[in-house]
């Protein structure tokens, strides 16, 4: 047996690290050798097959009816005023037994199905793309998909994820020492190409300029290198511990970017001012910010926090689309951790987004921060193809405030009692 | 969201759900997937906080009345039977069903079981009757601090006034029903479940 490992080792260090060269040498001087794109024409085309098998049987058996795309129920998008009011008739106001029926038929409808939940975990895919992860209504199907499942994950787990670690440490390894900024993009280009990452960037014409703020919808910490691929940016976050920790300082070390202690975070004119300072300064490169705040499940856009928006300069909206088919990028922060996210992200198939890069807006006459903020994400959300929604990301983790609740009931009160005081 | 959520349902428990609710088979699976995100503690069980935390049923004024009718009397768990058994009093009433079975009792998703579920909104301490008291205390969740007291309290009279018929100051189920003859129940009190 030892013999025969003896003969083994050096076989397959050779091959890793060929692969590795082959991999990392290229990415170094920006050029392509074409072996990410035959691996992305292989793997589409299995995949195609794999859903051609899936809805062929499904025809057969009539068990892949619906489709995720569609919702559980079909919402009325009544008003409290139609609803309500339509009853009102001749009396000016009033109350009726029947007014509670508005009220439980709008609860029931977001028990079953409501806006802001699903946003905080990853999207239901229309058909398999085989990985064992996102198999929650497909059962077995037949055996050559099993097998084509199987050899998947030795695929995955035995080739993709040993080589994306190996380019990452030696990523880490390097990126410690650079202290140029030309040094830092190719780090992150290894880093990208490491875990097969095809990224289209359109409309770079508008690519975020040196003293700007660049604003982006956020669904992982691989919106960094993703976006940074195509160009430095100044980072702005909270210092952290762990590995987090390590990067950031080694990332500091490069370039200047701005890391802000806990404390700090909570004096919003501090924030503001340092942020300033840096706008202000034309040598600069521009901040990234994701003004959502926390990662969201990329099929909509959550509300911007005015922050980002009131430190003025010029805003560039960038919007960001993964397709999910690929592997999902998103982060659920409060299921997995980072360890075990990077661990999902290396055994994907691979990382598949567009990026649109907006023209630059600034903020008009008369137009306060949260208007503007809404007038930025309704643009990305536009650009993206996401649902545009107004509820807090922070609902991630927090209750929803009371404010929203008294809304409602003033509405309602107007209603009982007659529009004006003209009673 | 892994494959662990369909397979913690068994067939025979999807049938037994079909025949006392009236749920396709693919609308009771994807039901159930719901359940399973909504359980955030993962006991095949939700509480009170699992309804708390969808934003728009917390904004919602009658929220913790409707979040109270899937919770059976003196219980703080709802299984998914229990789930189900509640949802379905909003399917919409369909007219081949009335052929169906007529020794399996009144379908959940009746009139009557709609305004049922409508009269136990109000009915606080499920005592089959709503009192002053019960019904002051439901308009005040709908309107907040928006009317006064006084106000308040002469809807209410005005409202049992016009409903009570035997003169008990409180509304019974019967008398509920028929103040409420008139209105499209069925349409109101009924979600278009998709397939």
């Amino acid at each position: 047996m030892g013999g025969f490992w003896a003969a083994v080792v050096p076989v397959l260090q050779m091959f890793f690290l060929s692969l590795l060269l082959l991999i990392m040498l290229p990415a170094m001087f920006g050029f392509s050798l074409g072996i990410t794109e035959t691996y992305m024409k292989i793997l589409i085309k299995t995949l195609k097959w794999a859903t051609l098998r899936i809805q062929k049987s499904s025809k057969e058996e009539e068990t892949l009816k619906h489709s995720s795309s569609n919702g559980l129920i079909q919402r009325d998008d009544s008003s409290l005023e139609k609803e309500i009011g339509e009853r009102r008739g001749n009396r000016r106001g009033d109350f009726a037994l029947s007014d509670v029926f508005y009220f439980s038929k709008k609860g029931i409808e977001s028990i079953v199905e409501d806006e802001v939940t699903q946003r905080f975990s990853s999207e239901e895919l229309v058909s398999w793309n085989l990985l064992t992860r996102t198999n929650n209504n497909f059962h077995y199907i037949s055996l050559r998909l099993t097998i084509l499942w199987g050899v998947g994950v030795i695929v995955r787990y035995g080739i993709l994820l040993p080589l994306r670690l190996m380019v990452w440490m030696s990523e880490i390894l390097t990126g410690y020492h650079c202290y140029f900024e030309l040094v830092h993009v190719m780090c992150y280009r290894i880093c990208a190409r490491g875990l097969s990452a095809t990224i289209h960037y359109h409309n770079r014409e508008n690519k975020p300029k040196k003293g700007g703020i660049c604003v982006a919808n956020h669904t992982s910490p691989i919106d960094v290198v993703i976006l940074a691929n195509d160009g430095g940016y100044a980072m702005v976050g909270q210092v952290h511990g762990g590995l987090m920790g390590v990067v950031q300082r080694a990332m500091v070390r490069a370039c200047p970017h701005i890391w802000f202690e806990r404390a700090e975070m909570k004096d919003r004119h501090l924030v503001t001012q340092r942020l300033r300072d840096h706008v202000n300064d034309k040598k600069k490169l521009p901040i990234l910010i994701f003004p959502e705040g926390t990662c969201i499940n990329n099929t909509s856009v959550m509300m911007f926090k005015k922050g980002s928006f009131e430190i003025g300069g010029t805003i560039y909206p960038v919007a960001i689309k993964y397709d999910p088919q690929f592997g999902d990028a998103f982060w659920n922060s409060a299921k997995y951790n980072m360890v075990s996210y990077l661990l999902r992200m290396m055994t994907s198939w691979a990382i598949v987004c567009n990026v649109w890069y907006l023209p630059p807006m600034t903020q008009k006459e008369g137009e306060d921060a949260v208007q503007f903020a809404n007038r930025v994400k309704s643009a990305i959300a536009q650009q993206g193809g996401l649902v545009d929604l107004s509820w807090d990301g922070g609902l991630k983790r927090a209750k929803v405030k009371d404010t929203f609740k008294q809304e409602q009931q003033k509405k309602y009160s107007c209603m009982v009692v007659g529009d004006d005081s003209s009673e | 969201m892994g494959s662990r959520a369909s397979s913690l349902l068994r067939e025979e428990d999807i049938e037994e759900i079909k025949k006392e609710t009236g749920f396709s088979h693919s609308q009771i699976t994807r039901l159930y997937s719901r359940f399973h995100s909504l359980d955030k503690g993962e006991n095949g069980a939700l509480s009170r906080e699992d309804f708390q935390r969808i934003p728009e049923l917390a904004i919602n004024p009658l929220g913790d009345r409707i979040i109270n009718a899937f919770f059976p009397e003196g219980e703080d768990q709802v299984n998914f039977r229990g789930f189900m058994r509640t949802l379905a009093h909003f399917r919409p009433v369909e007219d081949n069903e009335k052929n169906k079975d007529p020794s399996a009792g009144e379908p959940l998703n009746s009139r009557n079981n709609k305004l049922l579920f409508a009269f136990r909104l109000y009915d606080l301490d499920r005592d089959d009757k709503i009192s002053r008291d019960e019904l002051l205390q439901v308009l005040r969740m709908m309107v907040g601090v928006n009317i006064s007291d006084e106000q308040l309290g002469s809807i209410a009279d005005r409202t049992i006034q016009e409903a009570d018929t035997n003169g008990d100051m409180c509304i019974s189920f019967s008398e509920f029903i028929k103040v409420l003859e008139k209105v499209d129940v069925e349409q109101k009190m009924s979600i278009r479940f998709l397939h």
